[in-house]
């Protein structure tokens, strides 16, 4: 066969944009289904979500059943050392949550009390602006949320979070796990995880579960109502942050 | 040329060596023998007309880019109800709404995956149906 240089370049150029041609023509035409998705009726939107936890009518056996409850159904694996452990809500005493607001002559009711904590979900979060993936993200609604296909374990959010909120799984979370509840996920290790103020079920309409089971000891609504339960709260009490001057602006108020 | 024929010896017995998965597939029949998938679950006995979110062909190649789709729109953006291209309406779980029909996780999920060789990352997280016990992962 007579094939110069010239006739080899001018057929395999052909060859090659025949066979994009080909590869176009065989995109599979069921890749362009509509991608839909509509809120589930239930859901809020326009709203800004907070909490108020009122000290006065929240007694230790019923935060006890928040935290267990809580840590049940999202899979919190339940582990001893303190420099492991996991947690999503959990007691503190009050002068290590309210350094600012306690004296040598602070009333000993408050002292030594243990008060209920969890993630603030600042209206200004610092882990949000140190996250590198973008993994932790203020949703639509104001909550923390974790988005844990994305978390990357590099713990700058640990290093960020003034309130301690934020626990990382050193260890497999599914060894320390009595039973698993099926219809929410584990964490994998080597990922920070933290409360996100039930989205999942705030997403499909119910309250938080703590919110839920603490009756008016916790409540839980939208700032920007007006007259919302939690507004009138706020609005009638005085209420007590964790670290105002630190200028996260807080959502989870306090009641003392 | 010269050792034309060591060449071509060569040549035939590299390609031979280089075709092995398929020659040793077909003897064995392997090739043959495609994933069995499993629909033998309650859920889906239970269906008059057994169905998906979508058709089967599509759902067959395209779940991982739904469930792709879903976890950042139930994740990021709390929206979290699908609407099939039939218009009917699903809560966009892999948990709760993927496993309530397929609770054969071996015998469904696990039979193509490995058929084709791929570990998808899923399960280190999200709990598949077997799994309910400590430790019982992996």
């Amino acid at each position: 066969m007579d094939m110069n240089r010239r006739k080899f370049l001018q057929l395999g150029g052909a060859a090659i944009a025949g066979l994009g041609v080909a590869a176009v023509a065989q995109t599979p035409a069921g890749a362009a289904a509509t991608k839909n998705y509509i809120n589930h009726p239930d859901k809020r939107t326009g709203v800004k979500y907070g909490m108020v936890i009122d000290m006065n009518k929240m007694d230790e056996a019923k935060f006890q059943e928040c935290i267990t409850a809580c840590h049940k159904y999202h899979n919190v694996p339940n582990i001893d050392t303190k420099k492991d452990e996991v947690m999503w809500l959990w007691g503190e005493k009050f002068e290590h949550l309210f350094l600012d607001e306690v004296h040598d002559y602070t009333a000993e009711k408050y002292k030594g009390k243990t008060f209920a904590t969890l993630c603030n979900h600042c209206e200004e979060p610092v882990c949000v602006r140190v996250c590198p993936t973008k993994a932790t993200f203020k949703n639509a609604e104001g909550v923390i949320g974790m988005d844990m296909h994305r978390c990357i374990g590099c713990r700058n959010c640990m290093a960020a979070c003034p309130y301690g909120a934020r626990s990382f799984n050193y260890k497999d979370p599914r060894d320390y796990l009595d039973e698993i509840n099926p219809t929410y996920p584990t964490r994998m290790k080597g990922v920070v995880e933290k409360c996100n103020f039930c989205s999942e079920r705030l997403a499909v309409g119910e309250l938080p579960l703590c919110a839920e089971i603490a009756g008016d000891a916790i409540i839980f609504g939208d700032l920007n109502d007006p007259n919302s339960t939690i507004s009138k709260a706020l609005a009638q009490n005085l209420t007590l942050q964790r670290r105002p001057s630190l200028g996260t602006k807080p959502k989870v108020f306090y009641i003392v | 040329m010269q050792n034309k024929t060591n060449i071509i010896i060569g040549i035939v017995a590299f390609l031979l060596l280089v075709t092995v998965p398929f020659w040793s597939a077909i003897f064995t029949g392997e090739a043959q023998n495609g994933p069995e998938l499993s629909y033998d679950t309650p859920v889906i006995n239970a269906m008059v007309d057994p169905h998906c979110v979508e058709d089967v062909d599509y759902m067959r190649a395209n779940h991982m880019n739904i469930l792709n789709d879903w976890k950042v729109e139930v994740v990021r953006e709390g929206t979290r109800v699908y609407v099939a291209s039939d218009g009917t309406e699903y809560l966009a779980s892999l948990q709760n709404t993927c496993f309530e029909c397929h609770s054969n996780y071996e015998d469904f999920c696990l039979e193509c995956h490995n058929y084709s060789n791929v570990t998808p990352t899923c399960w280190e997280c999200h709990v598949e149906p077997s799994v309910t016990v400590a430790g019982g992962a992996n």
